[in-house]
């Protein structure tokens, strides 16, 4: 069964129409990638998935639940358990948007402490979990190459450790599936590396991921499936050997001739 | 009277006009904070119709002088409706002027509470969403301290403001510091046509003002660990 499904998913900001009829699927473990250029309706995808926009109509699935079909949705079923259908996805934001009063540690523990809160046996095993979390996210920063930052704050990290401790918040809260928005477009090239490896990392523990990208040889070599959008369209997908190999539309053709220009 | 007679009496009356001083100005300020939070909450609510209303009274109540505001609400009352709303003596006036200055404060403070809300990166509150924190728990544990942040300059520079301002309540002859000082001028307590209390009281607002500057200052810098 398909991790996720989205259905004819449209979405319009006045009378601009954003996203066009969508529809795709993705198996557990599989890295897709959003290719297209600005404004081709990439980012108002990942933010429909992560219910920061309401789409107008289309249908969201996630491990065979209907989280969203938003044409039957009234405002107040868009609204109920928001915050339960937001945990099966994750996001990480390409100006990162860490909490700057924060460190690195805390940033990574603080969702996670909220929502053990409310767990009815809070009060019992408040100390244990307390340090079960902390474990957990100073694994999670660890792993990230981040030992000996988790104490810094965000202002003193670069913005490569800055996306990584991101990463590392976002996977904190285990999402079925992680969405990267242009996760190196506000790095310079050496610090995009650093950011792609540990992407790369993901991938290879077979992370569910849904990665928005510029970087076309990453998404080439990361992704198992390329979508390419345009104005809204799924213009194109297939395998990256299929996409960047042999694209059959010309608009796709176009796209990427711009990119091997650079 | 020679000056070393003068000396101690001049004092006793300034002390007390400066008690007065103080009792409107922190009476203004445990008013007019969550006054001004209120408006400020209002002027960023779905409701334009509320939002309008208090970009009105803002308006009004900071496009005009505060001595107005003041003698409009002490007078107005007592002779428009024949009801002295106040009650008579200093209580009365206090009663009246923090009133005006509440009222006067909360707009200010109304403006800045809400750039300061406003001055947060929208990026703070979706990251709080996509982890699955509420709206409140998004304000409280995320916004908060970094509107405090941003709002602290701004704040302590009305607070100084208010320390000078309260003076203006000598309009309607609270007995403050300045109405204090000026007795001594046309006689009080057996001294009359003397200057140099009135001067002095600047000293008493200097002082003051000095000190909140400090403790804005370590505040500032408390809250300098972050960016």
């Amino acid at each position: 069964m398909a991790i996720l499904e989205v259905q004819n998913l449209r979405k319009s900001f006045g009378s601009t129409l954003v996203l066009d009829d969508i529809s795709f699927t993705m198996e557990k473990g599989a890295v897709l990638s959003l290719i297209g250029s600005s404004g081709s309706g990439k980012t108002t995808l990942l933010r429909c998935l992560n219910f920061l926009e309401r789409p107008d109509s289309g249908i969201i699935r996630v491990n065979g639940e209907t989280l969203l079909d938003a044409a039957a949705a009234t405002a107040s079923d868009f609204h109920r358990n928001l915050r339960l259908k937001r945990l099966h996805f994750g996001l990480v934001f390409q100006s990162f948007n860490l909490f700057p009063q924060y460190t690195a540690l805390e940033n990574v523990m603080l969702a996670e402490k909220l929502l053990a809160r409310e767990q009815p046996d809070w009060k019992e095993r408040k100390a244990a979990r307390l340090q079960e979390i902390q474990a957990h996210a100073e694994s999670l920063l660890t792993d990230m190459g981040l030992k000996d930052r988790m104490n810094n704050y965000p202002h003193q990290l670069s913005g490569g450790q800055c996306q990584r401790v991101a990463i590392a918040r976002a996977l904190a809260l285990n999402p079925d599936i992680l969405c990267f928005d242009e996760p190196t477009s506000a790095l310079d090239p050496e610090l995009t590396g650093e950011v792609l490896r540990v992407i790369r990392g993901l991938a290879s523990l077979h992370t569910t991921m849904i990665i928005v990208t510029h970087e076309m040889s990453f998404a080439r070599d990361v992704a198992d499936h390329i979508i390419f959008l345009d104005s809204g369209k799924i213009c194109e997908e297939g395998t990256p050997e299929e996409v960047f190999g042999n694209p059959q539309q010309e608009r796709t053709r176009q796209f990427l001739s711009n990119y091997a220009q650079q | 009277m020679s000056f070393g007679e003068q000396l101690p009496i001049v004092f006793s009356a300034l002390n007390t006009g400066f008690l007065q001083t103080m009792r409107l100005f922190l009476i203004t300020l445990v008013g007019a904070l969550p006054l001004g939070m209120l408006l400020a909450i209002g002027e960023m609510s779905r409701f334009r119709l509320l939002r309008t209303i208090i970009k009105t009274v803002v308006w009004i109540i900071r496009g005009s002088p505060l001595m107005i505001q003041l003698l409009i609400i002490f007078y107005f009352p007592g002779l428009v409706f024949n009801t002295p709303l106040w009650g008579s003596g200093e209580s009365g006036r206090l009663a009246a002027a923090s009133v005006a200055f509440i009222i006067n404060y909360a707009c200010y403070f109304c403006e800045i509470f809400r750039g300061g809300i406003q001055s947060i990166p929208v990026g703070q509150e979706e990251a709080g969403l996509v982890l699955g924190m509420k709206p409140t728990q998004i304000f409280f544990r995320v916004k908060l301290l970094q509107v405090i942040k941003a709002i602290l300059p701004p704040i302590s520079n009305e607070i100084i403001t208010l320390v000078k301002d309260t003076s203006l309540a000598r309009i309607i002859a609270l007995q403050e510091i300045i109405w204090a000082g000026q007795a001594f001028m046309k006689g009080s307590r057996g001294i009359s046509g003397v200057i140099w209390p009135l001067f002095f009281t600047g000293v008493y607002y200097l002082a003051f003002t000095g000190i909140l500057t400090l403790l804005f200052g370590r505040l500032e810098k408390k809250l300098s660990f972050f960016r």
